[in-house]
């Protein structure tokens, strides 16, 4: 019987399980590094584990994912090894970028990590290009483009989710609905309060997901990858979520929510749930899985440990790079 | 799936910035200047993301609650109320191109682009509309947009959010580009730009954000001219020009040379487009050398522009070539060890400086 969300098998629990703790430590492991000056800040993504996580369930290193100023977690569920991408936070040379690149510009082409970008918007219609290449290639690949909900107002969308249906190249549009971008409320924003009802003017489905469930995710991600490698075409998932921090940094969220709306959140938090499934399912023990946090703890510590020991980069490094050949 | 939970609450802000000994920050100082011209003429609106914060949640308690991503426009919203001082989606191309739209019938909108590497997500709207319609309409239409961004390296934020590129926007003939270099520059440039007809962008550097240097900021609305350099300090032996941020490098360089025994004369340019060429040659005539200090790009630059000005008019007047301190041809980079490379730094101005001098 074909694997339903319902029916899941140990391995791929177990893997989500610990994927999402995996990058819930990174984060507060990246937050100690920021808060000691190591960085100046950064996007945290505590909250939003589930949303990549069910999806790259079913991506391989040869599919591409694309994301945001708020990465790190599509990195580590994209397969992003740890240890580059915490010494990339740090500046370092060891780093994935090298250290060019910086905590919103992670990028791993070998995992299929066509980079985070810092600027709204700006990755949607490079993804569009990379299910293209996939397409001309006559590869089965697909193309993962997360995004904000402050994104979906970005222009590049339209034109992207356009070209993506018209040539039904094999994108998968997931919109990250974390209710803010930066302080602005999505139901201010975003007109008609859905991203996900955008789809039907680009005839391509668009889905509603509840993004704290990575059992939900995982699902529509299915289904979404199936499409695009059958060369069926495009879908926009919509995956309702929340950061659990501040924008950046400093920023305070109880200048714009409120402690209720935090509550509500963190009480559908997305790695209890699933801890909760396993268990009441009996799919693993207590144990089982606090053996995964501790080896999650234990990588976590180990990337940066070794990111605090790599060098930086050399003063040359300044102007390398800029051209494949000069 | 949507929680009612959004609950009456205390408002949080701080309110407006302010601060009896007029020694005002930078931020302080370009939040009255807004708040002054918005006084002043009802025309004037703001329009950016989170220029407010919050937007819709003023009856759950909620106002301002960034005020801008750089506080630039905190507390303006308790006085001009969300119709005037309006929150956007993040869309600029819509925003700044209704900022164009606005201002051709009526409005003298002021829009926020939080950091100029963003443009290019609007550039249209500001390099084929609000540049080109006063022209190709035979000067019956007037644009007088005010766009402010954010610019500068110095913030760990890579290649994306660091770049210093007026000279990008000087290229296009129809838009005037100024940079504030100190508190008391920006107010009145700020003024000065809300006022001028033609669309104007204000570059602010992030690193000028929490600075109190410079003369004292007047209380009342005043205008620092845009098209006009300023002599910060006269000089003999070599002139140290710097734009925004840069000018602060100039100032410290020139103490420096002082404790050497040289006198450097330090030129604000202040704006970046229309160029006032008047001040520079003839602070150059006078002093006979000059150190171009720029942290933008060094190809096709305004440092470059500065440099053939002085090679092309006041050659017969030069004891050495025109030199330029700019970062080398490359971008931003992250890391904390390279960032320090890319600025011109007093040591580099310094050290230009001594070499011209010889
Ligand atoms: C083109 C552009 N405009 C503005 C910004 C500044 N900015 C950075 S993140 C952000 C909010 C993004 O909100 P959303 O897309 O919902 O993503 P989230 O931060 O919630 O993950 C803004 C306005 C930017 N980086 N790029
Ligand atoms: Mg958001």
């Amino acid at each position: 019987m074909a694997n339903t969300s319902a029916t899941l098998d140990k391995k791929t629990l177990l893997w989500m399980y610990e994927t999402m703790v995996v990058i819930r430590k990174f984060e507060e492991s990246s937050k100690r590094e920021a808060d000691a000056g190591k960085l100046r800040g950064m996007h945290s993504s505590i909250g939003q584990e589930a949303v990549p996580t069910g999806i790259s369930a079913h991506l391989r290193d040869d599919d591409y994912a694309l994301g945001t100023h708020r990465s790190h977690h599509h990195c580590i569920a994209k397969g992003v090894d740890l240890n580059e991408m915490m010494a990339e936070l740090l500046g370092k040379a060891t780093g994935t970028n090298k250290g060019k690149g910086g905590t919103m510009h992670i990028a791993d082409i070998n995992k299929g990590m066509l980079g985070a970008n810092g600027v709204v918007g700006s990755n949607i219609p490079v993804a569009v290009g990379a299910a293209l290449s996939a397409k001309v290639k006559g590869n089965d690949s697909v193309s993962v483009v997360y995004f904000g909900d402050g994104a979906a107002n970005q222009g590049s969308l339209h034109e992207a989710m356009n070209l993506a249906s018209i040539w039904k190249l094999p994108v998968i549009f997931v919109c990250e609905n974390n209710r803010y971008a930066e302080s602005t409320p999505f139901e201010y924003s975003v007109a008609g309060e859905s991203v996900a009802k955008r789809a039907e003017g680009y005839a391509m489905p668009g889905v509603e997901a509840d993004g704290q469930s990575v059992l939900e995710m995982w699902e529509v991600g299915k289904e979404a990858i199936r499409r695009a490698r059958a060369g069926e075409g495009p879908t926009l998932i919509e995956a309702m979520t929340y950061r659990y921090h501040g924008h950046f940094g400093a920023d305070d969220p109880l200048n714009y929510r409120t402690q209720e709306e935090e509550d509500y959140y963190e009480a559908r938090d997305c790695v209890e749930q699933l801890k909760n499934h396993i268990l009441d399912t009996g799919k693993a023990t207590e144990e089982e899985l606090a053996s995964l946090d501790e080896k999650a703890g234990v990588s976590v510590s180990a990337a940066t440990k070794f990111a605090d020991e790599s060098p930086f980069p050399l003063p040359e490094e300044l102007t390398t790079d800029v051209y494949v050949n000069v | 799936m949507k929680p009612d939970v959004l609950k009456k609450q205390a408002w949080k802000s701080q309110g407006p910035p302010s601060d009896k000994t007029r020694k005002l920050t930078f931020i302080q100082a370009v939040n009255e200047a807004i708040r002054q011209a918005m006084r002043e003429d009802p025309t004037v609106i703001v329009m950016g993301e989170d220029i407010a914060g919050a937007p819709g949640r003023e009856e759950q308690g909620f106002i301002d609650a960034w005020g801008g991503p750089t506080r630039l426009t905190k507390g303006l919203i308790q006085e001009f109320g969300p119709e005037r001082i309006r929150d956007t989606p993040i869309s600029e191309a819509g925003f700044v191109g209704a900022g164009v739209g606005a201002a051709a019938t009526g409005l003298r909108p002021l829009v926020d682009l939080m950091y100029a590497g963003f443009f290019g997500v609007c550039a249209d709207q500001i390099t084929n509309n609000a540049a080109k319609m006063h022209y190709m309409f035979g000067g019956k239409v007037n644009v007088p947009l005010t766009i402010m961004t954010n610019i500068g390296a110095g913030a760990n934020s890579a290649a994306q959010h660091s770049e210093t590129i007026y000279s990008v926007f000087a290229h296009y003939p129809g838009l005037k580009c100024v940079v504030p270099s100190d508190p008391y520059t920006a107010k009145g440039l700020f003024i000065s730009a809300i006022r001028d007809n033609d669309p104007v962008i204000i570059f602010n550097h992030k690193l000028l954000m929490g600075m109190r240097a410079g003369p004292e900021v007047p209380e009342e609305p005043y205008e620092v001219p845009i098209g006009k350099a300023n002599v910060v300090q006269e000089g003999a032996d070599v002139t140290l020009t710097g734009v925004g941020y840069t000018t602060q490098i100039c100032i410290e360089a020139a103490a420096e040379l002082s404790q050497q025994g040289y006198s450097a004369e330090v030129v604000d340019l202040l704006t970046v487009s229309p160029m006032d060429e008047e001040t520079v040659l003839e602070s150059v005539k006078k002093t006979r050398r000059i150190v171009i200090v720029d942290e933008d790009y060094p190809r096709c630059s305004f440092a470059s522009d500065v440099s053939a000005l002085v090679a092309e008019q006041a050659f017969d007047y030069l004891d050495a070539p025109p030199c330029r301190v700019t970062p080398p041809h490359t971008l931003v980079p992250y890391s904390l060890a390279l960032e320090p490379l890319f600025i011109p730094t007093v040591e580099r101005v310094v050290a230009a400086a001594t070499e011209v001098l010889q």
